[in-house]
């Protein structure tokens, strides 16, 4: 889900950027209030699980494919929602930078779509209540990971959906690409959180203070009355509606959009009349970004009287698609001039190595 | 350990790799990292911002990373050789637009890929000419808050110790299950769990070791070198062609002298 540079506008991605810095923002003032100067290693070799966590490949059972973690919820579940979005914030500007996962222009809108809501959604939204429910503990560490990873996948999948067509960079209609994005994303939010929930009920024998919010059952918490006990093996009903509504949304905010296939509803109610450019309508048309109408007309005028590049360069000057004669000279002399100007480096390095020769010599 | 089966020795190695680039010395390493950092944002803002026909002129950017490359003393074979599982990615982002939009949509696929292209050679070069503690000083000279910068700099070196446990791990349960693509379910909680568990004590270990060399919650960075008129010359004179290219189609202009 790693978003490249090209597919963002600068106004997109600026916009983004603002967003995250946001969310970091508050998250730093509240880890810093914390005043726990333990928590700032944890954080860190936290942060190096995940990432290192993501190299492991899983199997999955009866496909013959394998997947992997992408670890917000996992994060959230250890450290908790804003310590989790900062580390998280941590692990993609190294994906980012050391492995080119995801631009640098990008990487607000990055962790946008895979930190905050993978944090703050889906610990607000899932983890929280469900731990607060009167579930059996086994089952509240099953069911808050899948659900977080699947709700937190496809709200981060609409929005890379979203930032793209309001970057006006694809010309893959927006229901398409919702119908390609979304289905993907609840396949492997599926098996991120089977993974998730494995890892979790693992540490949960072991050393269950590590999970956040999470309250083992013992023989001691059950002491108090055997009638509690009994209780916290069923679902009760509050939680069962809670966990009913939860499953809607997320299967009813999911597949609608697939089952209809062609979601002209939303894509009117947001942008408007498409052909006439949405992102006008979301007033983004300052510069020429976004379908832009005027050269989108012409390059189509364009193509109804002519080939590709040969005659239209002659027949017509109007530099609309780049494609103008000089344009095609101007290419290939800079071509040129790219090839020379790569030799002053080496040039200089020869002159240097010569002079200290030369020295040497003398 | 046979390179190319293991996902994280793979990146393991990569790290070092990028590490080894980035000690290297040349004109380009000597720049500081700050002046670095903000003429790579300009020059992809820049090349981001190009219109999706404006092919001729996005050409020219093509200028910048080809001699920063050079001057770096480093192969632009060496960022594609790196890059070549994260290229396709990019270079799919306008796969679409032909379809689409014909054979205008050629033009805005190729400036797609190009724009892609042309950012991630530019940060590639930015990283594998600055070593991470200077690149963290300089986040920390443009205000990014001292805890981020250091949680990058703890969880960079971190990364490479459990990479480097995964990999060994990975190894030993492929060894034990040959045959098997990935771990199998019944291990899935186990597997991450464990080395979790065995993380949470070293992180703890971490820090009280941290502590006993009188931590407070930041890093003091040895005293960067102030940036010079070198610095200045290459950042306001890079800035000032990006926005000369953006602004005026010089490829355009050029071809227009001898047509």
């Amino acid at each position: 889900m790693h978003m490249a540079d090209a597919l963002l506008s600068p106004a997109v991605a600026t916009t983004m950027y603002a967003a995250s810095a946001i969310a970091a923002g508050t998250s730093i003032i509240k880890v810093n209030k914390e005043k726990d100067s333990i928590k700032i290693p944890t954080m860190a070799v936290t942060a190096a699980l995940v990432f290192a966590g993501q190299m492991i490949n899983y199997t999955i059972p009866g496909t013959g494919s394998s997947g992997h973690i992408c670890g917000g919820m996992l994060l959230t579940s250890l450290l908790g929602p804003q310590a989790g979005f900062l580390s998280m914030i941590v692990i993609l500007a190294i994906q980012c930078l050391f492995f080119a996962d995801g631009g640098l222009l990008a990487l607000g809108a990055n962790v946008w779509n895979m930190a905050f809501y993978g944090c703050f959604v889906g610990y607000y939204l899932i983890w929280k209540p469900i731990m607060k429910s009167k579930m059996s503990s086994k089952l509240k560490l099953i069911l808050a990971p899948i659900l977080g990873c699947v709700l937190t996948l496809q709200l981060g999948a609409f929005s890379v959906v979203l930032e793209t067509s309001l970057s006006g960079i694809t010309d893959l209609p927006f229901g398409t690409f919702v119908a390609i994005m979304q289905p993907i994303h609840l396949a492997i939010g599926l098996v991120e959180g089977l993974v998730t929930s494995a890892i979790l009920l693992f540490i949960s024998e072991a050393r269950p203070e590590l999970i956040k919010d999470f309250k083992p059952q013992t023989a001691w918490n059950c002491a108090d009355g055997a009638e509690k006990a009994k209780s916290e093996g069923k679902l009760s009903f509050k939680s069962t509606i809670a966990v009913l509504a939860v499953v809607a949304i997320v299967i009813g905010g999911g597949c609608s959009l697939l089952a209809s296939g062609n979601p002209d509803g939303l894509e009117w109610s947001l942008f408007g009349n498409a052909e006439s450019g949405y992102s006008q309508n979301m007033g983004l048309d300052e510069d020429d970004y976004g379908v832009q109408s005027d050269a989108a007309d012409k390059a189509q005028g364009i193509q109804d009287k002519l080939a590709f590049l040969p005659d239209y360069a002659f027949k017509n000057s109007d530099s609309v698609a780049g494609t103008t004669t000089s344009g095609l000279v101007g290419i290939a002399i800079v071509a040129a001039i790219i090839v020379v100007v790569s030799f002053i480096p080496k040039l200089i390095k020869k002159k240097e190595v010569n002079e200290q020769g030369d020295q040497q010599g003398k | 350990m046979s390179k190319g089966t293991n996902k994280a020795s793979n990146a393991l190695n990569e790290l070092r790799d990028m590490d080894e680039l980035a000690n290297g010395n040349s004109l380009v390493h000597e720049l500081h990292p700050l002046v670095k950092l903000l003429v790579t944002i300009a020059y992809i803002y820049c090349v981001v911002s190009f219109s999706k026909y404006n092919l001729t002129g996005l050409f020219i950017m093509l200028i910048y990373p080809v001699l920063v490359f050079e001057f770096a003393g480093i192969k632009i074979s060496t960022c594609f050789y790196k890059l070549r599982l994260v290229l396709p990615l990019v270079l799919m982002v306008g796969i679409f637009n032909p379809i689409f939009e014909g054979k205008a949509g050629l033009i805005s696929m190729i400036t797609l890929m190009m724009k892609g292209t042309f950012s991630l050679m530019a940060s590639f070069i930015m990283v594998a000419t600055t070593p991470i503690d200077g690149l963290c000083a300089a986040l920390r000279k443009i205000h990014v808050p001292s805890i981020l910068v250091t949680l990058l700099l703890l969880t960079y070196r971190y990364i490479s110790v459990l990479v480097r446990e995964v990999a060994i791990m990975t190894d030993a349960y492929k060894l034990r299950a040959p045959k098997q693509k990935g771990i199998a379910m019944k291990a899935w909680g186990s597997f991450l769990g464990q080395l979790l568990l065995r993380s949470m004590d070293k992180a703890s270990e971490l820090y009280n070791s941290m502590q006993l060399r009188a931590f407070k919650g930041e890093f003091y960075y040895a005293s960067q070198r102030k940036l010079n008129a070198r610095d200045l010359v290459f950042l306001v004179g890079c800035i000032a062609c990006f926005v000369c290219a953006r602004v005026f189609n010089i490829t355009e202009l050029l071809g227009g002298l001898f047509v």
